[in-house]
C-alpha cells in the first residue's frame, strides 16, 4: 500500500469544524490522519512526502447537480470528460442528472451509468433517476428498484412537475424508501416564452422576461406538499430572495426541506446577459444583483445547504444562436472552487462555510462517502493553494464544451493535485 | 449626391438600433435624408453613389413595405440590389442565419439588411460578417430605420423635436418600433407618453423614460403627435385583451379621442394598418394623418442611412470599413 503525507497544509474540514495547519496521511485508498496531532507522526518509510506550506487540504467537491451528454448526446459531454473536468476543479463527486436520452428512469439505466463510470471515469459517479418515467411529468419510476441500484436521488432534472398530485405522490412514496425528491421549480405558463429575468433590462433587449414568481409558485406548492407528506424535498437550484424566504420559513415549520443555489447566481446578475450573450442564459434565468446578494445572505444564514455548479455542457449548435432560441445552461465543473472561492476572498463567506456548501453539506444531504477528512474516510481530497490567481480561458477547457459563465474572470484559488480513493487524478 | 462630401463623417459601421447613436448621430442622418428627399421627388431619381456596391436583403420576416423600401433606397442610390428569399420553414431558424451569414459573407457583399422574428439578431449578424448590417426589425428589440422615418416625418412638419409631446398608443409590449422610437424621441428632447392596457406595457416600462398613461384621454391631451402602433390580431382575442370591439372602444384612435390632442396634431401609423382596430379610417385617411409622408420618409431614410454607413471616405481616411 502507498502511503502519501501532506505536510503542513492548512487542513479545512467542516465535518469536524476543522482549520488547523497540521498533516494529512494517506494510506492506500484511505484518509488514517489528518491535523494538527498528525504533525510529527513520523512517514513510514517509502512514502511520498509532499511539503504542502501555504497550502490548502479539502476534503474533495461533492457536485449535486451535473448535466452530462451520456447516453445520447456525447458531442456534448461523455462521463468521461465530465470526470476530467471534474477532476481538475477539485471535484470529486458528481450527482448526474437524469436528463440524458434514453432517460435515467429504469435500473437497467442506472446500471449502465455505473458501469460506465467505473471503465471510464476518474471521479465518483452517482446517478440521480428521474421521479416520473420520460421526465413527462406523469408516471412515478421505481423508486424502490432504483434506489437498490444505486440512484442517490430523484429528480425530473431540467423538467417541473407541473401536476400536484403527482408531485405529492412522489413525495410520499419517497419517503418509504428514505429518498429525496429534487426538484427545480418554474411554472411554464407563468414563465410563457420568457427567455431571461423579466424586468427593465430584459425590456430594452426586446425578450420576453421570466418574473419570479414563476419559480416561487411551484415551490410554495411543494413545499405545502413537503409538510404535508413528510417526505424529504430539496429545492435544486433557488434564485432569488422570494424562494429563500419560502425555504426559511418551512424550515422554521419542522419540515424536511433543504435547499441549493447555483454557483452562477452566485457570481453573476442579469447584466452579464450584456448583448444577447447566450453562454449567459441560464434556466433559472440570472437575476438582479439585489437577488445574487441575497443568495450569498441565504448561504451565510444557512436557508441554502449547498452550493452546485449545474454544469451543463452545450454547444454550438445550440449557443450560437439569436438569444431567444439558444439553450439554457453553462458547464461549470472547472470553475466552481474558484468562483465559490470569491465569497471567502471577498470575506462575505468563512472558508469553513464555503467548503461546507461546496462538500460536506451536498454529501451529507445525498447519503454519499466524501465530504470529511476524518481517519477512516476515502481519501477524496484536493490541495489547493487557495490564493493563486488564475484565468479562464476558453482553450484551457478540459469539458468536451466550451459554454463557460466565466470566460475571461479573474479567479483565485487553484486546484494543484486531486484524489479520489488515494489515487491522483489531477496534477496541475 | 454632390452634398454628401461636406457632411461629417457618419461614426458607425452598422446600424444595429436607435441605442447606439448620439443626437448628432440622428441629427446628421435625419440632415442627410432631407437631401434625399429631394432626389426622391426629382424626375431623374438615379444616382452613382453606391454605384457598384452591393446591397442584400435578408428578410426572415415577411415585409412587402419595409423590403421595398429598402429596395428602392438601394437603387435610387445606384447599388445592386439582391433581396434573399428566406424558407422560413423546416430548418431551425438560428442555425439558418448563421449559415446564410456565411454564405452571404462570402459574396462580399457591402452592406446587409435584415429582418428577423429574435431580438438580437441583427447584432449576431454583424459579429459574423465583414459588411455593414443594417437593423430592419429585430424580434421586440429595435427598428432603428423606422423610428428615424417617424422623426423625419415630425421634424419636416413641426420644424423640431425638442419639447413637443409624442403620444405612442397600443401594443408597447412587443414592438421594436415603441422601442426605438422611445429612445430616439428622448434623445432629441421630446417629452414621450404611452398609452395602452396594462398587459401590453412591459416590464419596468415607467423607467423607460416615458409617461405612462391608462386612457387615450390622458395619453393624448395636448399631444403633437399621436403614433399608433399595430396590433397582431391573434394578440386581441383573449391572450392579451379580450376582444377587437374592446380594444377598439378603448385605445383605437377615433374623431372623438383625437379630439384631446392639439389641432394640428399629425397622426402617425408605422403600417400595416388594422382599419377599424386601432385606427378609425376617417382618421387614417383624414387631414392631420401623415402615414402616406412616413411612407415616402422611408425610402429617404434609408437612402441616408446606406450612404452614410458606405461613405467612400471612411476607406480613404483608414477608418475600418
Amino acid at each position: 500500500m502507498s502511503v502519501t503525507v501532506f505536510q503542513r497544509a492548512r487542513i479545512v474540514d467542516p465535518s469536524r469544524g476543522l482549520d488547523e495547519v497540521g498533516t494529512v496521511i494517506v494510506n492506500g485508498k484511505k484518509i488514517v490522519a489528518a491535523g494538527a496531532a498528525a504533525l510529527n507522526q513520523g512517514a513510514p518509510e517509502g512514502a511520498a512526502i509532499i511539503d504542502c506550506a501555504g497550502k490548502a487540504i479539502i476534503p474533495g467537491l461533492v457536485d449535486g447537480r451535473v448535466f452530462i451528454g451520456e447516453p445520447g448526446g456525447e458531442h456534448r459531454e461523455t462521463i468521461a470528460s465530465a470526470s476530467v473536468a471534474a477532476a481538475a476543479g477539485g471535484v470529486t463527486s458528481v450527482i448526474m442528472m437524469p436528463d440524458t436520452d434514453p432517460v435515467i428512469d429504469n435500473v437497467a439505466l442506472v446500471e449502465f451509468v455505473l458501469r460506465t463510470a467505473r471503465d471510464t471515469a476518474s471521479v465518483n459517479v452517482f446517478p440521480a433517476a428521474a421521479i416520473t418515467k420520460g421526465l413527462e411529468g406523469r408516471e412515478m419510476t421505481e423508486f424502490g428498484l432504483l434506489r437498490e441500484a444505486g440512484a442517490v436521488a430523484f429528480t425530473d432534472g431540467r423538467h417541473t412537475i407541473s401536476n400536484a398530485l403527482t408531485m405529492r405522490r412522489a413525495l410520499t412514496y419517497a419517503r418509504d424508501f428514505g429518498a429525496t425528491i429534487v426538484h427545480e421549480t418554474q411554472d411554464k405558463d407563468l414563465a410563457g416564452s420568457g427567455v431571461m429575468n423579466e424586468g427593465l433590462y430584459a425590456s430594452w433587449l426586446g425578450l420576453s422576461g421570466i418574473p419570479r414568481e414563476a419559480e416561487a409558485i411551484p415551490l410554495e406548492r411543494d413545499l405545502m406538499l413537503a409538510r404535508l407528506t413528510r417526505g424529504n424535498y430539496h429545492a435544486a437550484k433557488i434564485s432569488t430572495a422570494m424562494s429563500a424566504n419560502a425555504i426559511a420559513r418551512a424550515k422554521a415549520d419542522g419540515a424536511k426541506v433543504t435547499a441549493g443555489v447555483s454557483i452562477n447566481h452566485l457570481s453573476l446578475n442579469e447584466n452579464d446577459v450584456g448583448e444577447y450573450r447566450t453562454f449567459f442564459r441560464l434556466s433559472p434565468p440570472l437575476r438582479t444583483e439585489d437577488d445574487r446578494l441575497a443568495m450569498i445572505e441565504a448561504l451565510r444564514d444557512g436557508t441554502i445547504d449547498i452550493v452546485v455548479s449545474s454544469h451543463d455542457p452545450q454547444d454550438v449548435d445550440t449557443k450560437r444562436l439569436p438569444f431567444a432560441d439558444a439553450a439554457d445552461g453553462a458547464i461549470g465543473l472547472e470553475t466552481l472552487l474558484g468562483a465559490a472561492l470569491r465569497l471567502y476572498h471577498n470575506e462575505y463567506l468563512s472558508l469553513l462555510r464555503v467548503i461546507e456548501v461546496l462538500s460536506t453539506a451536498p454529501a451529507k444531504l445525498f447519503g454519499l462517502p466524501g465530504g470529511t477528512l476524518k481517519p477512516g474516510a476515502a481519501a477524496d481530497l484536493v490541495l489547493v493553494d487557495l490564493e493563486e490567481p488564475w484565468i479562464v480561458r476558453e482553450d484551457a477547457i478540459r469539458s468536451r464544451s466550451k459554454n463557460t459563465c466565466f470566460e475571461g474572470a479573474r479567479l483565485q484559488g487553484r486546484v494543484l493535485q486531486t484524489m479520489v480513493s488515494g489515487r491522483t487524478v489531477f496534477a496541475g | 449626391m454632390t452634398e454628401a462630401s461636406s457632411l461629417p463623417l457618419y461614426p458607425h459601421r452598422h446600424l444595429l438600433g436607435i441605442r447606439d447613436l448620439s443626437p448628432v448621430d440622428i441629427e446628421l442622418l435625419l440632415d442627410r435624408a432631407d437631401a434625399a428627399v429631394a432626389i426622391s421627388r426629382r424626375h431623374e431619381k438615379k444616382t452613382s453613389t453606391l454605384r457598384g456596391r452591393t446591397q442584400i436583403n435578408l428578410f426572415y420576416e415577411a415585409s412587402t413595405r419595409t423590403q421595398s423600401s429598402f429596395e428602392l433606397a438601394g437603387k435610387r442610390l445606384g447599388a445592386d440590389v439582391m433581396n434573399m428569399s428566406v424558407a422560413s420553414s423546416s430548418v431551425k431558424k438560428g442555425e439558418t442565419l448563421i449559415d446564410t451569414a456565411m454564405t452571404l459573407n462570402a459574396m462580399r457583399p457591402d452592406i446587409l439588411i435584415i429582418r428577423h422574428a429574435s431580438a438580437g439578431a441583427a447584432a449576431l449578424l454583424a459579429q459574423k460578417v465583414g459588411c455593414s448590417v443594417v437593423n430592419a426589425g429585430d424580434g421586440a428589440h429595435e427598428h432603428p430605420t423606422q423610428a428615424l422615418l417617424d422623426a423625419l416625418t415630425i421634424r419636416r412638419a413641426k420644424g423640431n423635436l425638442s419639447r413637443l409631446t409624442v403620444a405612442i398608443c397600443g401594443d408597447i409590449l412587443h414592438s421594436r418600433v415603441a422601442r426605438s422610437n422611445i429612445l430616439l424621441l428622448n434623445a432629441l428632447g421630446a417629452r414621450v407618453r404611452v398609452v395602452a392596457p396594462s398587459t401590453l406595457l412591459p416590464s419596468g416600462i415607467a423607467q423607460m423614460g416615458v409617461e405612462v398613461c391608462a386612457t387615450m384621454a390622458e395619453g393624448l391631451k395636448d399631444a403633437d403627435v399621436v403614433m399608433m402602433l399595430r396590433l397582431q390580431r391573434e394578440r386581441m382575442e383573449g391572450a392579451f385583451v379580450p376582444s377587437v370591439r374592446e380594444y377598439f372602444r378603448y385605445f383605437g384612435l377615433d374623431a372623438e379621442k383625437l379630439k384631446a390632442a392639439k389641432p394640428d396634431a399629425l397622426v402617425m401609423h408605422p403600417g400595416p394598418m388594422n382599419r377599424g382596430v386601432e385606427i378609425a379610417s376617417e382618421i387614417a385617411d383624414g387631414p392631420q394623418s401623415v402615414i402616406q409622408e412616413q411612407v415616402e420618409m422611408g425610402v429617404a431614410v434609408r437612402m441616408a442611412v446606406m450612404e452614410a454607413l458606405l461613405d467612400p471616405r471612411r476607406n480613404r481616411e483608414g477608418v475600418s470599413a
